[in-house]
Order: structure tokens, then sequence, then C-alpha cells
């Protein structure tokens, strides 16, 4: 191939021609919708009640997620890293599920094991819990959806810490907590952040699982996704402006990504 | 090919009906798209190709007059339909009648506010101050906990017990018989009407115009009178 803009032979256009393709397939609708939120000045719908709410309600619950994704994927990305157990498969199977299952199955599923009728249902209500059309029931659905992205992260950051590290300060008489604050978190820190911003991005899209598990109610489980879809048959300005957002935000914490992703110096 | 786009409030109704026009059109497929009336009008404002919009109400039917999309003068109102509260099976809330909805810490799961259903069922509360009292709206209105994209998303929560009630079309409660009602009282409650019309881009034009006249029919109505709609008068 010769150098990048400077296409001569015909071979190369049979790599070109199809890439553009693809590529304003990607860009011709994001460029589309900031070109028509920005020049309509469709941005100002951004400070509507509706907008707002959406947004206050989608930053709370994704970081809520995001949170208990993190206490509780760290410590299980570690121990996959770690150890050999048996039904170890299993386990994998089920993290990686959620990330090809649509996110309407996972929705039907958290409505089934979790609503009032649902198989845990009724157990939740005898200690005064219920999920369902609740701000808890958007969280849960996040966390379905995002952990395992999390978790996938963090665990080929842990196995990525060198044997011998492990093996030496095992050798020095670490615990295996001395282990972990000591060696692995600081050296699989990196892969951890960008698992945990690839995870804060997928629960601050969700959308599936949310309209069937929690319903849909403006400040109460009506997040962007939510506000974007149902304002969509009342206005194009609030689902414009909140797309908007979404895109910028979404922009953000992938460069955000690709630099905790490039190497140290 | 005929491409029926409907409101979801038909779906019962217009997959009988399509089965037994494509009986007696052999060869012709019938596509239906449900959903919610605001749904698929928008979807047709945007270049969706249809051939036919049943719609559940007249403001959905009428944008899309305006859109240039369908002539006024070839909208038929074919069917009725009114409103009623459907319950879950047991009633755990212990609902008696339409007053009940009030009460503190009820569950109510309704369409929202942009899907005819949603704009009927509010209609029908307001109705009800004159016999409940001012403010029973807003008691009512602040027990939903959910507002649907869709009249059978709202059946759906309340088959499934998420929902202590959820207001829907008496045609949705005639397809889960299993499940209880509480009646609207016949002053408060709203008459929907159903407009249908071909697109003006219709593909086949007289195809389109076959299933209006089959829906309208004797046969028609019968089938949608079996799924709970009412009678078009005389």
């Amino acid at each position: 191939m010769g150098k990048p803009g400077n296409l001569r032979r015909p071979s190369e256009w049979a790599f070109v021609l199809p890439s553009a393709v693809l590529l304003s397939l990607l860009a011709l609708p994001l460029l589309a919708l900031i070109g028509r939120a920005a020049l309509d000045g469709m941005l100002g719908y951004a400070t509507a009640p509706a907008a707002v709410a959406a947004l206050r309600l989608s930053l709370t619950t994704s970081l809520v997620s995001l949170l208990i994704t993190i206490l509780t994927g760290t410590p299980l990305a570690f121990v996959l890293a770690r150890r050999q157990f048996t039904g170890k498969a299993a386990v994998e199977l089920l993290i990686d599920l959620p990330v090809v299952l649509p996110p309407s199955v996972a929705g039907i599923a958290l409505l089934i094991a979790f609503g009032r009728q649902g198989m845990f249902g009724s157990a939740l209500a005898a200690i005064g819990i219920t999920l369902p059309f609740t701000t808890a029931a958007v969280v849960l659905a996040q966390t379905f959806v995002s952990a395992p992205f999390f978790v996938r992260a963090a665990r080929i950051g842990f196995a990525a810490v060198d044997i011998q590290l492990q093996e030496a300060a095992y050798v020095e008489g670490s615990s295996e907590w001395q282990l972990f604050r000591r060696v692995m978190f600081p050296l699989a820190q990196r892969a951890i952040l960008s698992g945990a911003v690839l995870a804060w991005t997928r629960a601050l899209g969700e959308f599936g699982a949310t309209i069937l598990f929690a319903g849909n109610m403006p400040g109460v489980t009506q997040t962007m996704p939510l506000a974007i879809y149902l304002g969509l048959e009342r206005g194009l300005g609030v689902a414009l402006a909140l797309s908007f957002i979404l895109v910028v935000v979404s922009v953000s914490l992938l460069l955000v990504m690709r630099s905790l992703e490039r190497p140290e110096h | 090919m005929l491409r029926v786009f409907a409101a979801a409030s038909l779906a019962d109704a217009f997959a009988e009906i399509g089965e037994d026009f494509s009986a007696a059109h052999p060869g012709t497929l019938v596509l239906f798209n449900f959903g919610g009336s605001q749904n698929l009008r928008t979807q047709i404002e945007q270049g969706a190709q249809a051939d036919l919009f049943a719609s559940a109400d007249q403001a959905e039917m009428q944008s899309l007059v305006e859109g240039g999309f369908i002539a006024s003068d070839s909208i038929q109102i074919f069917a009725r339909n009114t409103l009623t509260v459907l319950l879950p099976v047991g009633n755990p809330a212990g609902l008696r009648s339409v007053e009940d909805l009030a009460r503190p810490g009820v569950k109510l799961v309704a369409a929202a506010e942009e899907v005819p259903a949603g704009r009927y069922a509010r209609q029908a509360l307001r109705n009800c101050e004159g016999l409940y009292g001012d403010g029973f709206f807003d008691r009512v209105i602040a027990n939903i906990v959910s507002n649907e994209d869709n009249v059978r998303q709202v059946v759906a929560k309340v088959e499934l017990g998420e929902a202590d009630a959820g207001i829907v079309y008496q045609s949705d409660a005639a397809g889960v018989p299993g499940l209880p009602t509480l009646s609207i009282p016949e002053s408060a409650n709203v008459m929907a009407e159903y407009p249908i019309a071909p697109l003006v881009h219709a593909s086949d034009a007289s195809l389109a115009m076959d299933f209006i006249d089959f829906v309208v029919s004797q046969e028609g109505h019968n089938i949608l009178t079996k799924w709970g709609f009412s009678q078009v008068g005389p």
C-alpha cells in the first residue's frame, strides 16, 4: 500500500471505499444530530424541567450502579484472575451473558425474579421491599447490564500482573489482602478504571431493561434514554437536547478511556 | 402485500380480521405494525412505508391529514371503545370502585399522556371529579407509578401483578377474561372513536380499500364486537 492520501493503485480503493461507506454510516447520523441540535437552538430545551429531571436521575442512578459494580465486581474479578475452582467456567459464562443478551430479555428476567409476583418478589415484600417502578429498580437494571463490562476489564487487568511479582509477594509473607492492596490493585489500576468508565457509559445508555422493569415515571424512573424515546412523540426539542448531551458525555468518557489504555509513558 | 399500521388496542381484533381477509384474498400478505397511535403517526411522518392507518383517536389521524399523508374525505370511523379499570388476579389492593383509585398507596399504571389511551384515561378521571369531588383527579394521578408507551404495556403490567390497577380499553379487558375489572361510571366514561384511512401513497390503493371495506362489513364488525369494541352507531 502507498502512503495515506496517496491512493493511486486501484486495488487500494477496494479497501478505502467500503471503509468510507461504513464510516459515513457511523458518522453522518451523529453529525446530523449534533448539527440539528446546535443549529436549531434545540439545546435550550436541555433546561426544560423534563430534561433536567431525566439528566439528574440518569447521573445519580448510573453512579450508584457504578459504585455497586466496583465494590462487588473488583473482588469477583480478583478471584477469577487468581483462582481455579470448579464451576469457574459457568461463572465466566454468567458474566459474559448480559453483554450479549438483549436488554429487553434482562428486563423481563428481572421482572420475573424481583417483580411483586416474581419468584423472589414475595420474599422481598415480606421485608418491605417492592422494586418495580422504583428508582432502585433502575439501578438494578443498570447494574445487571453494565457490571459484566467492568468485571471483564478488571479481570484482564489482574491477570496481566506478572506472576513472578505475585509469587515474590507471597514469599515475603503477604496475605491475600496485602497482595491485593500493594501489588495487584496498583498494577491493574488502569484496567480497572477503564472498565469502570465503560460500565458507566453502558449504565447511562440503559433503556430496554429499565423500561420493562422500572417503568416510566418522570423524576423516578424516567432516565435520559427513556425521556428521549418517549419525548420524541411530544416534540423533537427535549429528545434532541438530551441526545446531544448523551453524545457529548459518551465522547468524553471514551476519550478518558483511551487515555487510560495508552501505555504509561 | 398490505402494510397495516394499527393502534395497539386493535392487535387481537385486527389479527383475526387479517386472517379472514387473507383467506378471502389468497396470496395477499397482510403485515401489521401495532403500536401506540402516536408512535405509528411519528413513524409514518418519518417516512415509514404504510398502506393503511387505523388510529385510536382522531388527533393522530388529523396530524397525518395536515401532513398530507391522508386525504380527509377518506377517513371512516369503524369502531368505538370505552375505558375500564383492569385489576390483577385476586385484586391484591382490595379495590371496590373507581373511587378507591385515589386511596394513597395504590399502584396505578396508565398509558402516557402522549398515547390516546392515556389521554382518554385522564379525561375520564377528570370527569369523575363530578362524582367523587374536587381533588380526585390529582390524587389518582399521584398514584400513577408508570406511564406506559402503549396500552398493551399497561395490560402486561397488570397481568404480571406488578400494578394494583391499570386503566385500559374495554377491548383490552375482553382479551384477558381471567382478570377482574372495575367499571367506570357511564356518566364519566369516555368513548374512543377509531378512524381508519388509506395512506395517500399506498402501494396498492384498491387493496387498501378492500381491507377497509372488510373492516366495516358485518363480518368485520362481528370480529370487533367479539374483541370488546362497541358497534359504530347507525
